[in-house]
């Protein structure tokens, strides 16, 4: 009877809305109809003729140019006014693809927790999130300030070069840039709209950076000791050598100063945001030491196949998504029509690197297995990231295919020769495929684009294309990546596991994180004490421990 | 009163439930389990690492039903339940003292 009550009730409910819907319907319909006929009988008066434009030809003309005399802009007004669009364009362009680089924080999120164990869920996922405020907060105090902080003017957006301190040395009669000193919490003289999407542009990269490590050294790192890296890699490590490539360092002035093409370029990150956080992985997870069970006592490894697949190939679709923001964003220039030879490459890659992953896999182990296609699109991006700009569609996708196979080769390298455990494969995904980014730009660049790049008069070739010296900046900036991110890391995970800890207790571990770090399971219907509360729909409340003591013990 | 336990196939199950019901069997108990026998485990490849899975995941049906047709039930659930191939399970049968219906307080052949 209540059933039949209810659904008589739904169903009234369901007319009313219905006759509701199709009123408005009808009044809609009326006003489109007196709407129509009157735009074509009235003939435009001269001024303002307030008439629709469906097709959006007529939309925007010259009374839309500020002009003292509506309609009559002088030549300086027009002046003006491409000016300040073609800076609008810029700054919308590079604050939009950075929310796209944002996102790419959800991706990361999935891939790492898809790829590890289901009673470390929350953990990870909660690394993942953090990051993304714990890094922006140490960005903001002093991150962006060392980084950026001696870049001069942004061109594209047209700073007026407020970021105009830089610590430098003098070496061999020439100046090396090594660290910036403007932008302090974004106080004073930079509190500038141009300054202001940079910070943006440049934070996402940098939590990028911050978020590799998490997967490497997930499912057995102490929570509290992550917090304290974040702020470690955003306030001082990625900044410093993303100044020597970014922000007008050492790196940059390579070609400028010693001839050697045009410095290190890394064009959106493959070193300075890929390279180093998978060699801060690789620092961290070798201070963390294997998972508890991954090593047999032969030194042989045991697989830990991640909980959830799904996940983690949602996760790279993000991430392939975001990338559309990381590479063709990297222009900071809307008006810069590269971006289209950018993006292209960027998929590209993406392609050759999961097909090839898809098929070195298939050969040889027999089966295409799912969590190396998610790492062979990845390796592709990653290693695309710094030569997408350079490069043509040909060699994009050859980049792309290289790390396709280069990622397989890795991960099993990494876990079965060097016996480091890194559960996602973040070592050879950001770390392997970062320096083979850097170097194959080095090789493939075309000389088509990057004239005047890093101050160096031309185009920007790599060995195939006459520019042999190009490759010999690109070995230098990926050595320096190497060791100087690996030994700051080290030095500071060492020191601080040897303080404070870094690792959780073998019972944390096997019985997984959630509880014993974050105080919650992750998936409570599946692992918690609470299955049973959850099978009877009702909490449990809280007995008086008199009462409940005896039918316990039973 | 005998309590019929197999384990079975999981891809199974459904043949079975289908084969008891049709021949007037309205109860069972289903629990996913896992184990070994003959059969022993398998090995299986993640990210080019191989490990070897030693307990598979069965079906175990649970039974109860009067002596005399303790031998149709085993007969159907070996019937619907084989493949011929390793793996296929086993059928274990035991005597039951009671039984008792909880709503009615019925007991023993009535109540099943």
């Amino acid at each position: 009877m209540k059933d039949a009550g209810s659904g008589t009730r739904s169903l009234r409910w369901r007319i009313v809305f219905g006759l509701v819907f199709a009123c408005l319907l009808a009044v809609g319909g009326w006003v489109f109809a007196q709407d129509k006929p009157a735009a074509p009988a009235a003939p435009a008066p001269a001024a303002a003729p307030s008439k629709p434009d469906p097709a959006g030809t007529a939309t925007g003309g010259i009374g839309d140019v500020t002009a003292k005399e509506a309609g009559k802009p002088t030549l300086s007004e027009v002046a003006e006014f491409a000016g300040h669009n073609r800076v609008s364009i810029n700054v919308m362009w590079t604050l939009l693809t950075g929310f796209l680089v944002m996102f790419m924080q959800a991706g990361f999120a999935l891939v790492e927790t898809g790829f590890t164990r289901a009673k470390n869920v929350a953990h990870t996922m909660m690394m993942n999130f953090m990051i993304y405020a714990i890094g922006m907060t140490g960005y903001w105090i002093c991150g962006f300030a060392l980084q950026m902080g001696g870049l001069g003017a942004i061109s594209t957006m047209g700073g007026t070069g407020l970021l105009d301190s830089e610590f430098t040395i003098s070496l061999f009669g020439k100046d090396f840039g090594l660290f910036g000193m403007r932008g302090f919490f974004l106080a004073g003289s930079t509190y500038d709209v141009a300054v202001f999407t940079l910070f943006l542009f440049q934070m996402v990269f940098m939590d990028t950076a911050a978020t590799i490590p998490t997967g490497a050294m997930a499912e057995r790192w102490k929570f509290s000791s992550f917090v304290v890296f974040g702020f470690f890699l955003s306030m001082f490590t990625y900044p410093i050598f993303a100044n020597w490539v970014w922000g007008g360092g050492w790196l940059s002035q390579l070609g400028k100063n010693f001839g050697l093409g045009h410095g290190h370029v890394d064009f959106a990150g493959s070193s300075v945001v890929h390279m180093v956080g998978g060699v801060t992985a690789l620092a961290g997870a070798m201070v963390l030491g294997p998972r508890v069970g991954k090593y047999n006592k032969d030194g042989s490894a045991n697989p830990i196949p991640g909980h959830n697949i799904p996940m983690g190939v949602l996760g790279c679709f993000i991430l392939a998504f975001g990338w559309f923001g990381f590479n063709p964003g990297s222009t900071l220039a809307g008006g810069d029509l590269r971006i289209a030879v950018i993006a292209v490459n960027t998929m590209l890659a993406s392609a050759s690197g999961a097909i090839f992953a898809m098929l070195y896999m298939w050969a040889k182990y027999g089966k295409p297995d799912p969590s190396m296609m998610v790492n062979g699109m990845l390796a592709g991006l990653v290693a695309i990231t710094a030569p997408c700009g350079f490069v043509s569609s040909f060699w994009a996708f050859v980049i792309g295919a290289i790390s396709g196979v280069l990622v397989c080769w890795a991960a099993v390298f990494i876990e079965t020769v060097m016996r480091i455990d890194d559960p996602v494969g973040a070592i050879a995904v950001h770390g392997v495929n970062g320096a083979w980014g850097v170097l194959s730009l080095g090789l493939f660049s075309d000389g088509t684009y990057g004239d005047g790049f890093n101050g160096v008069e031309g185009t920007v070739r790599g060995l195939f294309y006459g520019g042999a010296s190009q490759l010999v900046a690109q070995g230098i900036g990926t050595v320096t990546c190497f060791v100087f991110i690996f030994a700051a890391s080290w030095a500071f995970f060492k020191v601080y596991d040897l303080v404070f800890g870094m690792r959780v207790s073998p019972e944390t571990e096997m019985d997984g994180l959630d509880v014993p770090e974050m105080g919650v399971h992750g998936y409570p219907e599946i692992h918690g004490p609470a299955t049973l509360v959850h099978a009877m729909g009702a909490s449990v409340p809280k007995a008086p421990p008199m009462t409940m003591a005896p039918e316990r013990s039973r | 009163m005998k309590k019929i336990e197999a384990i079975i196939k999981p891809f199974k199950l459904d043949d079975v439930k289908e084969a008891l019901t049709g021949a007037g069997i309205i109860g069972m108990t289903v629990t996913e389990v896992r184990g070994f026998g003959r059969q022993k485990g398998h090995t299986e490849m993640y990210r080019g690492g191989e490990y070897t899975v030693d307990f598979l995941p069965k079906i175990k049906i649970e039974i109860v039903v009067p002596d005399s047709l303790a031998d149709k039930v085993v007969g159907l659930v070996v019937g619907a339940a084989r493949t011929g191939s390793i793996g296929d399970g086993k059928v274990f049968v035991e005597p039951l003292e009671d039984a008792l219906r909880i709503r009615t307080g019925e007991r023993g052949d009535h109540a099943v």
